[in-house]
């Protein structure tokens, strides 16, 4: 869930629980804070409880932090925070799950006046947008899709692979061969150091066969990476963090069901990456056929035994579950992309305007580009890396070290692998 | 010599013969008899192959459909499912075959898939041919394939590998119509950017597709204008469907979506019309490029093959007698030649006699 976490700490730090919780990343605009309490650092939720007056809107705004936090939120919420003091006086993380109601928690309002422990959030913020946050995104699916045009739009900037590179020809190539692209952009003094790894040659050959392999091994190649970084006796203070964060897979509007490179590829990927599905070039399925077509891509995804994002193991308690199964009910996202604006009743939008009609890509009843976005961006950009981090690095962590343990003492090198390994033992591990 | 006025049947002018009439005769006995067209029609799942054949023939070819789960695909190979269906539309019986080839493009490793398509457009020349020279030709029933739909997706940007390789395997048995499906995905703009794409691609890997025939200079205007639009349409690019919708009172052939209404039969928004005028039109035109071209070449490949296998031992006996006759006759030149040199030596000897 959404955080303002440091880049480069291994571990989120804990934080003794604060009134109000971190701040959500969000433009400037009315916003329905009711839902944000959702997206909350996992960690700190388990430190506290809130119980938030549903019917709660009110102005976030973001500016730079000079001052004291300037956050006109006003929140009820009855606070258990918990103190802990090591026997050493270091602050130690919090054993997750915590029980709210052990002894020795301080109520907020219990305490006598303002101890300003929430100015913690403050210099966590002025921390991390001094430092910036990276995002490594990657697309995967046949050539044609609108992969480019679509990550353009989602981040509103000419990131693609094409728009980088000059006079470019759009030639099916024989090998699948990655390349990443790095950007940096920035947005309200925020900055996001955003890598997009694109994948041409995938799927487009006569004989498909294992043209998932140079994807898995390029995934593996990163947590191999940050391994032997976290390894080093004298560590980075922040690690670069290449690792891919999320895989946007593009599904071809067919209307029929999952094809098997598809079903082969999201088998293979699922266990080390997060995978988000999308419908590309949505605009040729009717309503009833997106639907149909949604719903025959989950039957076979759930008979397949892929697990895409958001994993249902991976949530953590109700709220997130009920968040997640609103998001589950919806995948794959049916999306069109964009980078052309046109006039429709007075406002420019983004869409495609053919002779039938103006598609608008941001009208949620045209098209799911939109909670698409949400999904990635708005609500879920943190939880993609925290899980990414916490949960698929780790397991190739576990896998690796106990290799190497088998081979001796230190670690040997990275063989090819093909990505597939009992999750079960794995997660039992964990 | 006719007689004016004596005879009122019909008017006749000087030198009027009568046999103006035939093509009456001919169109007569061609709609008694009906007609056979055998469609294929090739491309990957999901592209609206069914929908399109339903929409141009106005019929229900499937009923029943089943789309197997992507488990079953991976076992999958290519079929081919023939469907006949005869329709009637003013008197003129037609008996169109469909043949459609589920599961092309489908697996992962897609290398065979056309093996079999070719197989059974190989078949029905063979049959055709074995009929052909059988002794009774009375009742040949045509199977052989006239022409083949192949569906573009518009997806790409351009022609996939497999389209490529496919098309260059075909492109001398049968008459190829590229097709670009689900046309509703593309703007104007990027429609002819992909058609652009498309010819220049073909033309790059030398496939052979069909040409309309140009209009013969006696045909009118329109009939020209015509040919030159639709020739200029091609890859036709078309969308499917046999909903109808209501659109300011009228009720038409469409697929609703929030953002508008994409009109089948509308030719501003896509080349269905064209298709379909092609299709009528010249598919007298197909049937015969069919028997002119492609059957005649492969007959003349079976025949040359079968006559090298099955007489190549007569083949080697007359290449032996050639040989024997060759050295009979050098044989008996030399024989002449030393006839000669005797009787020359006899000559010489003569008139040493006297």
């Amino acid at each position: 869930m959404l955080t303002l976490q440091p880049i480069g700490q291994t571990k989120p730090k804990s934080m003794p629980g604060s009134k109000q919780g971190h701040l959500p990343h969000l433009p400037q605009s009315a916003c329905d804070l009711s839902g944000v309490w959702h997206t909350v650092c996992p960690c700190l939720r388990k430190l506290s409880a809130f119980e938030v007056n549903s019917d709660l809107t009110t102005n976030v705004s973001i500016k730079p932090l000079t001052s004291d936090l300037q956050l006109e939120v006003e929140v009820e919420a009855s606070v258990q925070m918990e103190e802990r003091e090591g026997e050493d006086g270091v602050e130690q993380p919090p054993l997750c799950p915590i029980d709210p109601n052990t002894q020795g928690i301080i109520k907020g309002r219990d305490l006598f006046g303002y101890v300003g422990i929430e100015a913690v959030l403050d210099q966590m913020r002025r921390k991390t947008m001094k430092a910036g946050f990276e995002f490594n995104i990657m697309v995967v699916g046949q050539s044609g899709l609108g992969k480019s045009t679509l990550v353009n739009t989602l981040f509103k900037s000419k990131v693609s692979r094409k728009s980088c590179t000059p006079n470019y020809e759009e030639k099916i190539s024989k090998t699948v061969n990655l390349q990443s692209i790095c950007h940096v952009i920035e947005e309200k003094g925020v900055k996001m150091k955003l890598t997009v790894i694109d994948t041409p040659g995938f799927g487009d050959q006569i004989n498909n066969e294992n043209c998932w392999e140079p994807i898995v091994k390029y995934v593996n190649e990163q947590y191999e990476k940050y391994l032997r970084e976290e390894q080093h006796v004298n560590r980075k203070r922040r690690i670069p963090d290449t690792r891919v964060h999320c895989c946007v897979y593009f599904l071809p509007a067919t209307g029929h069901r999952l094809r098997p490179i598809d079903v082969e590829f999201m088998k293979r990927l699922g266990h080390i990456v997060s995978i988000v599905p999308v419908i590309a070039k949505a605009d040729t399925l009717t309503m009833e056929e997106r639907l149909e077509f949604k719903q025959r891509i989950r039957q076979d995804l759930e008979a397949n035994g892929i697990r895409v994002y958001p994993q249902k193991e991976y949530d953590e308690d109700a709220e997130d579950r009920i968040l997640n199964d609103k998001i589950r009910e919806n995948i794959p996202f049916a999306v069109v992309g964009t980078d052309k604006e046109h006039q429709v009743n007075g406002n420019k939008v983004l869409g495609r305007k053919t002779k039938w009609g103006i598609i608008e890509v941001e009208n949620v009843a045209h098209c799911e580009f939109a909670n698409l976005r949400d999904l990635l961006i708005r609500s879920h950009l943190q939880d993609l890396k925290d899980v990414t981090h916490n949960i698929h690095y780790e397991t190739y962590r576990v896998r690796r070290l106990n290799e190497s343990n088998a081979n001796g003492l230190g670690l040997s090198a990275l063989s090819l692998e093909n990505g597939t390994f009992d999750k079960n033992e794995a997660e039992s591990q964990l | 010599m006719s007689q004016s006025g004596e005879k009122g049947k019909f008017p006749e002018t000087a030198g009027y013969v009568g046999f103006a009439n035939l093509p009456n005769q001919v169109h007569r006995k061609s709609v008694k008899k009906g007609f056979e067209f055998t469609l294929m029609v090739v491309g990957e799942s999901g592209l609206g192959k069914s929908t399109l054949i339903n929409s141009l023939f106005l019929t229900d070819l499937y009923p029943e459909r089943y789309i197997p789960g992507a488990a079953e695909k991976i076992e999958r190979t290519v079929q081919i499912e023939a469907s006949t269906v005869e329709i009637e539309e003013r008197g003129v019986k037609l008996r169109l075959t469909v043949v459609d080839t589920p599961g092309y493009g489908d697996a992962i490793n897609s290398q065979d898939c056309f093996k079999t398509i070719i197989q059974y457009i190989d078949n029905q020349f063979e049959r055709y041919l074995h009929d052909e020279s059988g002794l009774n030709r009375r009742h040949i029933v045509d199977n052989r394939v006239h022409c083949c739909f192949y569906f573009i997706s518009p997806f790409g940007h351009g022609l996939k590998p497999l389209d490529v390789e496919f098309m260059k395997a075909i492109h001398s048995k049968v008459n190829i119509v590229p097709v670009i499906a689900k046309a509703d995905t593309l703007t104007l703009r990027e429609r002819d950017r992909l058609k652009r794409r498309i010819l220049d691609e073909i033309g790059e890997h030398g496939i052979r597709i069909y040409q309309l025939p140009d209009a013969d200079s006696d045909e009118d205007e329109e009939f020209k204008e015509q040919t030159r639009v639709l020739k200029a349409s091609i890859p036709f690019a078309v969308i499917g469907s046999n909903q109808l919708i209501e659109v300011k009172g009228k009720k038409i052939r469409g697929r609703l979506y929030p953002w508008g209404v994409v009109e089948v039969e509308n030719p501003e928004h896509n080349d269905f019309l064209k298709l379909r005028t092609m299709l009528v039109t010249h598919m007298q035109d197909l049937q015969e490029v069919t028997q002119d071209l492609h059957y005649e070449n492969f007959r003349s490949e079976r025949l040359k093959r079968a006559g090298s296998v099955q007489s190549n031992r007569v083949v080697e006996e007359e290449v032996m007698d050639k040989d024997q006759i060759l050295m009979e006759k050098e044989a008996e030149l030399r024989r002449m030649q030393q006839m000669i040199a005797q009787m020359q030596a006899q000559m010489k000897m003569k008139p040493g006699d006297d």
